[in-house]
């Protein structure tokens, strides 16, 4: 199953301007994994997860998806594997409407109309929006987006899904569903977020970025059990793993 | 402040009237573009003296907005706020042209009146039929027509872009200005150097969107071609819309029937 | 300002039209040539941006009224000619579409008096000339100030000169131009500082847009040649075209259609309709006796006053062609009862349907 593995080794990208975002990270992740990238704001999420496509090439360094290593000529096939979400669906969804986003991706594989309409259709099933399809973008509520801009990579068939602060944004009964939705995939997933109780919920395995390097690799309960690891990468514990504030209960010790 | 949003709430109005799911709304947008086009060209080609001839014309704005399924005081309060303009430069016809050219009786009007009527009439007909054609069409079809028509793929494909993201941009704008105008106090602080840093914000905002929109097309494939979908039917509904309106637009244009009916009213000599 | 389809002839209308037409479809070509395909979203957002700034305002001092950006300038000193005339020209067809800015014939006037104008003459001829290759501050502020100033002057030149020849509005030239120049010269000043203000505002915190546009056109001045060389050619053929049917009648269009129809406009038919109206005229009219006076005639009882040039011989040619006499106000308002009620039934069948 080498073809769902994403291998980072020693990956350094310094910024034109000299910053330096990643300094050494390197990890591994297996088919069927769900992982998170957790850190504060600044320590190099986003730039790490723009390597995974492609879209930034790293100073130092070497990104494999599968048995790929990144090059100009496999580009495009690690970039069907690999569905990026963004954080702002407003920049995701550019066409007039939902069914041509959708339809994007696949339209720019080369399918033929009618595997199109096949994928399309999936797709907004998928996540529920199927009845959306030939609403225009700016129509839609924050939650839809977000679930129209999944529907535009899924219609790729990707292995790997890839989202950058998925909950970001969306109001508690759309962020639920989003979480139901997102642990339904069987895909490889990798997610960077605030979120840290949709972290526990969703990804068995965490990595911490603070400046650019990895703090911490490892189950997700343990991470967030560590406290003085937290702190010193500006995080805390989930709520849901601290103690209630209304009642004064202390959580679940093995939570 | 309160125009900007209303003319942007306005605009998601048009746009919402266009999803409607009338026959009309149904049609190949193609028919309807070039009806328009027609109606246009047939209305503007009247010399200036002409009043009574246009009116006819409205049949058109009236079968389609009841068609159409459309609220016509919308439009008409759309129309209306043209018309102070038309007003304005027709008004001055009256002032140079003072020959009389229509008696009444004993009453004799002069030209200059009787083109500033005409170039009112003209705005409104023409406006009407602009406004109504995106109310029954909708912005992309439109677009999607005229590319179908000939027009380049790289202005079609902009005229799309920039649809989309107007009302991503104007929420912006208006957030900034707003934003702005509460900090502002008796018009200190609303002055031009505020101005070049509010408005220079925004354009790097928008630079860099456009980087992100470029990286997320490219995450989906993007190679710098847009794919041409397969067109929709031109069928028989489109070609008698077409034939029908454009010869009557033509009739019309050759013959001044409100003239026939007053004459045949009036029972006098033309 | 805006030209308007009431003001605009279709002679004209069709010439602007097919230069404006010609200059999309040579810098579409261009823009396609370009390999930055990053430029595709990159016109549509800067597009949507320029929709969003029209509307915000900085007071002007001393006036106690506001101005805002024009853009077209801007857009050309961020995106180079051709982009940026796409990127307006894309502005003005939604304005026209949506807000009736003007109306879809004058879109084609609209294109070229706000777009080919300020992309294509005063941006390169002046402000690249005025402000060079470098991005100190100073030089691009009056760079822009000089070519808003001359690309709106032009500008509104174009739209007295269209208005001229469209012949449909009684304003003399002179009178006009008085008109327009001077308010245009205020509101190119302004566009000038508005444009220098956010030009200035780049330079300090991104310079690198306005030195990477700065260079990235050295051909410019080949592909301008192209420009201006179609342009003219596209409007001397148009025009030469149109006049050449408009040639001794007011109205070029009417002309041609009479040749091709073979009939003479309404007055003095004997046979189709108006035979067989008169036959019935005599049986269904009801204000018989009620003599009216031909315009004709009437106007050469009456004394011909003002300027009896262009306009004496509208009239009097076409006399009783121009349709306004009683019978057709009588006329007008009947069809416009029959037009109401029309509508009135038709949107009474589809709401039952």
């Amino acid at each position: 199953m080498s073809h769902h593995l994403v291998e980072v080794e020693s990956l350094r990208h310094v910024y034109p301007d000299g910053t330096v975002a990643l300094r050494d990270v390197s990890f591994r992740i297996t088919h069927g994994e769900s992982v998170a990238i957790i850190g504060a704001n600044g320590a190099g999420k986003s730039t790490l997860l723009l390597h995974l496509n492609g879209y930034l090439a790293p100073t130092a360094g070497a990104v494999r998806v599968g048995d790929l290593s990144l090059t100009k000529k496999t580009l495009p096939e690690i970039r069907r594997r690999v569905g990026m979400v963004f954080q702002e669906p407003d920049d995701q969804l550019f066409m007039p409407t939902v069914y041509e986003d959708v339809a994007f991706g696949p339209v720019n594989l080369g399918l033929s109309d009618p595997e199109v309409e096949v994928r399309v259709k999936e797709a907004l099933e998928r996540v529920g929006v199927a009845h959306l399809r030939d609403r225009p973008p700016y129509r839609l509520s924050g939650g839809e987006k977000k679930r129209v801009a999944i529907a535009t990579v899924l219609s790729m068939a990707p292995d790997i899904l890839v989202m950058d602060e998925p909950t970001n944004g969306l109001d508690p009964f759309a962020r639920r569903r989003l979480i139901e939705l997102l642990a339904d995939f069987r895909h490889t997933k990798i997610f960077t977020s605030h979120d840290l109780d949709m972290v526990l919920d969703l990804c068995e395995r965490t990595i911490v970025l603070h400046d650019g390097e990895v703090r911490a690799d490892g189950p997700t309960r343990e991470i967030f059990r560590d406290v003085g690891l937290l702190a010193a990468c500006r995080l805390e514990k989930p709520l849901s793993m601290q103690g209630c504030p209304v009642c004064g209960a202390r959580p679940l010790q093995d939570v | 402040m309160a125009s900007f949003e209303g003319s942007i709430l306005d605009f998601r109005r048009l746009d919402r009237l266009a999803a409607g799911e009338t026959a009309l709304h149904r049609l190949d947008a193609r028919a309807k573009v070039l009806v328009t086009i027609v109606f246009i060209l047939s209305v503007v080609s009247f010399d200036r003296y002409a009043l009574a001839p246009l009116v006819p014309f409205f049949l058109y704005p009236a079968v389609v907005l009841a068609r159409g399924s459309l609220p016509a005081g919308y439009f008409a309060r759309k129309v209306a706020l043209v018309l102070p303009f038309a007003l304005a430069v027709g008004m001055l016809n009256p002032l140079f042209d003072r020959e009389v050219a229509v008696r009444l009786g004993p009453f004799g009007i002069p030209g200059g009146w009787v083109s500033c009527a005409s170039i009112v009439v003209r705005a409104v007909l023409t406006v009407s039929a602009a406004l109504l054609l995106v109310g029954v069409t909708g912005f992309p079809e439109i677009c999607r027509a005229m590319e179908r028509l000939g027009v380049p793929q790289a202005f079609t494909v902009q005229l799309l872009f920039l649809y989309r993201y107007i009302f991503v941009l104007t929420e912006e704008g208006a957030r900034s200005s707003r934003a702005r105008e509460l900090r502002s106090f008796g018009g200190k602080g609303l002055g031009i150097a505020s101005y070049g840093s509010l408005v220079g914000h925004l354009l790097l905002r928008t630079w860099m969107r456009a980087d992100r929109i470029h990286m997320a097309m490219l995450s989906r494939g993007f190679t710098g071609e847009f794919h041409a979908r397969r067109p929709p039917r031109f069928g028989g509904k489109e070609a008698l819309f077409l034939l029908g309106w454009s010869t009557l637009f033509v009739v019309l244009r050759l013959h001044n029937i409100p003239q026939l009916l007053g004459s045949l009213v009036t029972g006098g000599v033309r | 300002m805006h030209m308007a389809d009431a003001l605009l002839s279709p002679a004209v209308g069709g010439t602007l039209w097919a230069a404006s037409a010609g200059t999309i479809a040579h810098c579409s070509a261009k823009v396609r040539k370009d390999l930055d395909d990053r430029k595709v979203p990159l016109m549509g957002v800067l597009g949507a941006f320029l929709f969003a700034a029209q509307m915000i305002n900085f007071s002007i001092p001393g006036t106690g009224s506001s101005g805002h950006l024009g853009g077209g300038l801007l857009l050309a000193i961020l995106l180079g000619p051709h982009a940026a005339f796409l990127a307006i020209a894309s502005v003005l067809v939604v304005q026209a579409l949506f807000f009736a800015d003007g109306g879809l014939l004058a879109l084609g006037c609209n294109i070229f008096n706000l777009g080919f104008l300020p992309t294509f003459v005063a941006y390169p001829f002046l402000y690249r000339k005025i402000a060079g290759k470098r991005t100190e501050p100073a030089r691009p502020v009056i760079a822009a100030i000089v070519a808003a100033v001359a690309g709106l002057q032009m500008g509104a030149f174009a739209v007295v000169l269209e208005t001229a020849a469209s012949g449909i509005s009684s304003l003399p030239f002179r009178a006009f131009v008085v008109l327009m120049q001077p308010i245009h010269l205020a509101i190119g000043i302004v566009e000038g500082f508005a444009t220098a203000a956010v030009v200035s505002f780049v330079c300090k915190m991104r310079p690198e847009i306005l030195q990477a546009a700065a260079e990235a056109r050295p051909s410019a001045g080949h592909s301008l040649r192209n420009v201006l060389l179609s342009f003219l050619a596209a409007a001397a053929l148009t025009g030469g075209v149109v006049s050449w049917f408009a040639s001794g009648a007011p109205d070029g269009l009417e002309w041609s259609v009479a040749k091709v129809t073979g009939k003479e406009d309404l007055e003095g038919q004997e046979h189709g309709i108006h035979g067989v109206l008169s036959a019935l005229q005599e049986k269904a009219a009801f204000l018989p006796g009620y003599t009216l006076k031909k315009p004709a005639e009437a106007k050469s009882e009456g004394t011909p006053q003002g300027d009896p040039g262009r306009d004496g011989k509208a009239k009097t040619e076409g006399g009783g062609r121009l349709g306004t006499s009683v019978s057709g106000l009588v006329g007008a308002t009947i069809t416009l009862a029959l037009v109401l009620l029309a509508g009135f039934l038709l949107k009474r069948r589809s709401r039952a349907a």
